[in-house]
């Protein structure tokens, strides 16, 4: 049997029961919301940018502990960055939790890199991949959509 | 607690010696299966014999002069003929099989439905129902201008026969109703509201897929015009599935698919039709499926479907009993009647959360909203865990899932 505490460790139910950035942005420069129709799951994303850098970032929606905690890390890291670095992130992250070909993240963002390695732990469960990829998934929708509040929800893959 | 519970002798059927009649327990050690909700296991009986019937007996149906074909019809009419006798329908020509109950009640919406539903009429549906049994005739009303209306569960989760009875009005023409739902396992009255949708003049749709596994179904008592229901919930293949309709409304309905074996006569100009019920079987059915679906009958009705019910009755009650003890454990619609599917939700714990831990545990069970996306709506939450039975689980089973629940509290409380 996998230890499931590999899975749920302390930081993803921290992340799950007290979320992070957990709030809507008013006037935000692009939103997007995210969907899993497997399980439920609904999260919005709002971002402020600023020219190409993350000004600011929140997130609602309900969802299990993983994607409530990969949303709530998700806005943590990626605040203050450019989408570049943003994209980056989800790029390794993506391809560690799928099991693609590694990514690799330049020598600054290591820092933050490893602190999406306590979700890399759903790769061991492949019906949970999708929650932890959500999010990031409804940032990029965001950054297509705009605030255009009438955009589809972006469903998971 | 569970009103069935206690009222009967306790069940005849032996799980532990039933489930060497299951495969997948010899190749899945440990196997704790609380999903028949979705789909049942199946007994070697079923598994075999429709490998024999194509090693031995197979050809295309309703074609053939040659003795293969012949002998490979007769298997085929005579799982028709199995069907019949399993739900006391009147006439074989009443069975249609389909690919399951989702494509049963899609033909009655899509040829009953535009047949006898106009603009300003009204079709009720329940919110326990399924999405198979609720986007059909959602998608029937937005084709035709006819309204939906949906009559909702009392606050404790049971169908509630007064709002119901509200619900109708002259220009009702279809209820369509569940018969034990997928999500609660309430055991909805339906004697009682066909006949209060008969007093109107509205057809009774019935959805038995929880039911035909597990109790006797009789479609002349209920009184009901239409019961749909898929053969996988029935220990038997899964790509099969039966509509019964009284003979005189399948009559009257249009074929709404078409092709192969279920014309009489084609020119250029013209085609006419088979009755029932070929006219709604074209293209080559699944031949195997209606055998195996016949074997699963029979394993059925080996064991008897009172005994089956009374097992799976007892077993409720004593997971009931046993689920209620554990602290924060949150039993949708607690203290309805119910047969062999429970709902529940842990300590604001999100399903998937549950189900990953209870996985871990060996344990089978379904999670989320259970394709009852208007009953999650109605009962506030975003899902739930859904345990179900079948006549191979026992009270272990429910005691190994008790402790999962447990361990899973455990774990998200640190």
């Amino acid at each position: 049997m996998i230890d499931l505490r590999e899975l749920y460790q302390d930081i993803i139910l921290d992340h799950g029961r007290h979320p992070r950035n957990f709030r809507p942005i008013e006037h935000p420069t692009h939103t997007a919301k995210g969907h899993n129709p497997l399980c439920g799951d609904r999260v919005t994303v709002y971002l402020t940018l600023d020219g190409d850098r993350i000004e600011d970032v929140s997130f609602e929606g309900r969802g299990c502990a993983i994607s409530t905690a990969s949303s709530s890390l998700m806005t943590e890291i990626i605040k203050g960055k450019t989408l570049a670095e943003a994209e980056a992130l989800f790029a390794q992250f993506h391809a560690k939790v799928t099991g693609a070909a590694p990514r690799d993240v330049p020598e600054a963002l290591e820092e933050d890199a490893e602190r999406l390695e306590p979700l890399t732990g759903v790769k061991a469960y492949p019906a949970r991949v999708k929650c932890a990829t959500l999010p990031w998934h409804a940032f990029e929708a965001a950054l297509k959509n705009g605030n255009g509040a009438a955009a589809e929800p972006v469903k998971t893959e | 607690m569970n009103d069935l519970a206690g009222t009967r002798p306790r069940a005849a059927l032996d799980p532990r010696e039933l489930r060497r009649q299951f495969p997948i327990y010899q190749h899945n050690p440990g196997l704790v299966f609380l999903d028949s909700g979705a789909s049942a296991q199946k007994p070697a009986s079923v598994i075999d014999g429709v490998a024999e019937f194509y090693r031995r007996d197979y050809a295309n149906v309703h074609r053939g002069v040659y003795q293969l074909s012949q002998r490979s019809t007769d298997a085929f009419e005579d799982a028709r003929e199995t069907t019949r006798a399993f739900l006391n329908a009147a006439d074989v020509n009443e069975i249609v099989f389909t690919r399951g109950a989702t494509e049963s009640i899609n033909l009655v919406a899509q040829s009953w439905g535009p047949a006898f539903v106009t603009e300003g009429d009204e079709i009720v549906v329940s919110d326990l129902e399924h999405h198979s049994n609720f986007v059909p005739w959602q998608m029937l009303c937005e084709r035709t201008g006819a309204k939906l209306r949906v009559a909702s569960v009392d606050a404790s989760g049971g169908f509630d026969l007064a709002a119901f009875e509200a619900m109708l009005s002259p220009r009702t023409k279809m209820v369509a109703v569940t018969h034990v739902s997928n999500v609660t396992g309430t055991v909805t009255p339906v004697e009682r509201i066909v006949q209060l949708a008969h007093a109107k003049g509205a057809r009774v749709l019935v959805d038995g897929c929880q039911a035909i596994p597990r109790m006797p179904v009789d479609v002349r008592a209920l009184g009901c015009d239409f019961y749909a229901f898929s053969g996988h919930k029935a220990y038997g293949p899964s790509g099969i599935g039966v509509l019964w309709g009284r003979y005189e409304l399948l009559a009257a309905m249009p074929p709404w698919q078409t092709g192969g074996g279920m014309i009489t006569q084609v020119t250029a100009a013209h085609t006419e039709f088979q009755d029932p019920p070929h006219r709604f079987e074209a293209g080559t059915p699944d031949i195997s499926g209606a055998v195996g679906l016949k074997l699963a009958f029979d394993f059925i009705e080996g064991l008897g479907r009172e005994a089956i019910r009374d097992h799976e009755d007892e077993l409720t009650g004593y997971a009931i009993d046993r689920l209620s003890r554990i602290p924060g454990l949150d039993l949708v619609a607690a203290g309805q009647r119910r047969l062999s599917v429970l709902s529940f939700n842990l300590d604001g714990i999100h399903p998937h959360d549950v189900g990953t831990v209870l996985d871990q545990h060996g344990v089978a069970v379904r999670v989320g909203h259970h394709c009852a996306q208007p009953l999650m709506d109605r009962l506030g939450v975003a899902g739930t865990v859904r345990a179900s039975l079948g006549v191979y689980n026992d009270r272990d089973d429910i005691d190994a899932l008790a402790v999962a629940v447990e361990a899973c509290r455990e774990m998200f409380s640190r």
